[in-house]
C-alpha cells in the first residue's frame, strides 16, 4: 500500500441502534422510574463518590439509554449506595434501588 | 343588586377584569384579602422583556375605579345558591346577590425556606426573586452588599414532586435572566451564573433577553440544578452542582444566592372550590372545563376564571384573560337575563 502520510482514524460518533438495547429494556421494565430522568444532575451534585471517582448516575443513566454503557458501568464501583442521591432527586425516583437493579442486569 | 358580578381577587386580573365589566354597564364588586390592589404587581419592579416599571402598570390599571365597589382586608365567607343566582357572604358584614361570580386569586410564591438545603433563612446571603424585586424597589437588604460572585437557583419549589409541584412556573426563568441583567448593571464586576435545567424563552423577545444577557452582561449559564448549599468559615456560600454539559460536580464559592421561587396554588383556593363546588386540579389551582377553547369558563354556570387561578402566566395573558372573561360574562347574562 503507498503510504500518503495519513490515515483513517475510527468514528468516535456515539452509535445509537435505536430497539437494540434488551437490557435497558429489561432495566425499564424492573425499574420504570428510570425513565422520568430529566437529567438535572441533582444526583451526581450531591454524590459522596462523584468528587474523587467517575462516579456519575445522570451520566450513566443517559449512557444506558443510549446503548452506550461497556464505556459507563465501571463507574457503578464506586458508588456506595449512601443513598444521597435519593434524597434529592426532584423527580422522587429511587435512585439507590435502581443502582442496585444496574448492578443486577448487568452482571456487575 | 342584580347587575352586580363578585370578582374575588385584586390583583392585576380582577382589576382589568373588574374595569372592563364596568364599562360593559355593571356594577362589579372586588373583593381582596390584603389591604392594597394590585397583587403580584404591586411587588414587582420592571417587568421582562420589555423592562416596563410594574408602578406604571399598576397605577394606568388603578386609575379609573370608578363604578366598581371595592372591598379591602375582606374575604368571602360563604356562597350559597338560590335559583339562577348566588348569595355571596363577605368576611365585612356585606353580602351580594349575583349571576356571575369570577375567581382570580392568582397564586402565592412557593415558600423557599421549604427547600432546606438551599438555606433560605438559614444563611445570610440567601434571599428568594421576591426579595429581589423588593430590593430593586429600594427597599433596604443587608444580604446584597458587593457581591462579587452571585448565582441565581432556577425552578425552586417548582419542578420538584418532593416539594409537591410537579409544574413549571413559566415565568421564573425569564424573571431570572431579567434579574441576572439587572444586578449585573447593578454590580459590573461581580460573576452572574444561573442554574437552570431548561431554559423556558417561550414568548416574544425573550430569546433575545437571553442572548444579550450572554453576550453584553456575560451571564454564566450553567446546566444543573443545585443540590445544596453551605457556608464556609468566612461565611461565603458554597453551591453544589452538576455541570451537566460538562459531566462533571462542580463547588462555586458565592457571596449572593437567589432562589426562583414558583407559582403555587393559594391555600385558600380548596375552601372557595368547596363553596363553589369547582374542583381545583391536582396542583391546587383551578381548573376550566376546557382549557384550549375557553380557559375562563368553569364546569359550573355562572362560575369564570381569569389570570394566574389557572396557572402559571405572564401579566400580557393575565391581563388579556381579565378582559377574555368580561366579555364571557357580559354573553351569559346576556342569555340567561340579569
Ligand atoms: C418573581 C416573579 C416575577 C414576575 N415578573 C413578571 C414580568 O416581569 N413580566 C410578566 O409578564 N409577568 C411577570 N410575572 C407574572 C405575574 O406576576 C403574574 O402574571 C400576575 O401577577 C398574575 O396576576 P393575577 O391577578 O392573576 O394574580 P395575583 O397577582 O396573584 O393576584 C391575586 C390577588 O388575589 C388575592 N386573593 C387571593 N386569594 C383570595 C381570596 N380567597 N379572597 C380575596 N382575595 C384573594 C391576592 O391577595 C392577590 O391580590 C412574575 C411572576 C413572578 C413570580
Ligand atoms: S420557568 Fe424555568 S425556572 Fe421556572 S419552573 Fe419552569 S424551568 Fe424552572
Amino acid at each position: 500500500m503507498v503510504n500518503f502520510g495519513y490515515g483513517l482514524t475510527p468514528s468516535s460518533a456515539v452509535k445509537i441502534i435505536e430497539g437494540e438495547d434488551k437490557l435497558y429494556r429489561k432495566l425499564c421494565e424492573m425499574e420504570p422510574d428510570v425513565k422520568k430522568c430529566m437529567a438535572c444532575g441533582s444526583c451526581a451534585a450531591s454524590c459522596t463518590a462523584g468528587d474523587f471517582t467517575e462516579m456519575n448516575l445522570r451520566k450513566l443513566i443517559l449512557s444506558l439509554q443510549r446503548g452506550y454503557y461497556q464505556q459507563a458501568l465501571p463507574m457503578v464501583k464506586n458508588c456506595m449506595l449512601c443513598g444521597k442521591c435519593n434524597i434529592v432527586c426532584p423527580r422522587g425516583i429511587n435512585t439507590r434501588h435502581l443502582i442496585m437493579s444496574i448492578q443486577k442486569i448487568y452482571n456487575l | 343588586m342584580t347587575k352586580n358580578v363578585v370578582v374575588i381577587g385584586g390583583g392585576a386580573s380582577g382589576i382589568e377584569a373588574s374595569r372592563r365589566l364596568r364599562d360593559l354597564g355593571y356594577s362589579p364588586v372586588l373583593v381582596e384579602k390584603e389591604d392594597h390592589l394590585g397583587g403580584h404587581l404591586a411587588s414587582w419592579n420592571r417587568l421582562f422583556p420589555q423592562m416596563i416599571p410594574a408602578k406604571d402598570i399598576l397605577k394606568s390599571l388603578t386609575s379609573d375605579m370608578k363604578g366598581i365597589e371595592v372591598f379591602l382586608n375582606t374575604e368571602v365567607i360563604s356562597i350559597n345558591r338560590l335559583k339562577d343566582s348566588y348569595v355571596v357572604k363577605f368576611s365585612n358584614g356585606l353580602s351580594a346577590q349575583v349571576k356571575a361570580i369570577l375567581i382570580t386569586t392568582g397564586f402565592t410564591l412557593f415558600p423557599a425556606q421549604k427547600k432546606q438545603e438551599y438555606g433560605y433563612g438559614i444563611y445570610d446571603r440567601v434571599i428568594t426573586n421576591a426579595d429581589l424585586e423588593a430590593w430593586f424597589n429600594g427597599n433596604k437588604d443587608k444580604r446584597v452588599t458587593d457581591p462579587q460572585v452571585i448565582g441565581f437557583v432556577h425552578c425552586v419549589g417548582s419542578r420538584d414532586e418532593k416539594a409537591g409541584n410537579r409544574q413549571c412556573s413559566k415565568v421564573c426563568c425569564a424573571t431570572a435572566v431579567k434579574q441576572a441583567i439587572e444586578i449585573k448593571e447593578k454590580f459590573p464586576d461581580a460573576v452572574v451564573y444561573c442554574f437552570y435545567m431548561d431554559l423556558r424563552m417561550f414568548g416574544r423577545g425573550y430569546e433575545d433577553m437571553y442572548l444579550k444577557a450572554q453576550k453584553d452582561y456575560g451571564i454564566r449559564f450553567l446546566r444543573g440544578r443545585v443540590s445544596e448549599v453551605s457556608e464556609d468559615i468566612n461565611g461565603r456560600l458554597v453551591v453544589k452542582a452538576d455541570d451537566t454539559l460538562l459531566g462533571k460536580p462542580v463547588k462555586i464559592s458565592m457571596d449572593l444566592l437567589v432562589l426562583m421561587s414558583g407559582m403555587i396554588a393559594p391555600e385558600s383556593n380548596m375552601e372557595l372550590s368547596k363553596m363553589l363546588k369547582v374542583l381545583p386540579g391536582e396542583d391546587g389551582f383551578f381548573s376550566p372545563a376546557n382549557a384550549i377553547s375557553n380557559p375562563t369558563l368553569s364546569n359550573r354556570d355562572g362560575v369564570f376564571f381569569a389570570g394566574a387561578a389557572t396557572g402559571p402566566k405572564t401579566m400580557p395573558e393575565t391581563l388579556s384573560e381579565g378582559r377574555a372573561a368580561a366579555l364571557e360574562i357580559d354573553s351569559y347574562l346576556k342569555r340567561v337575563g340579569d
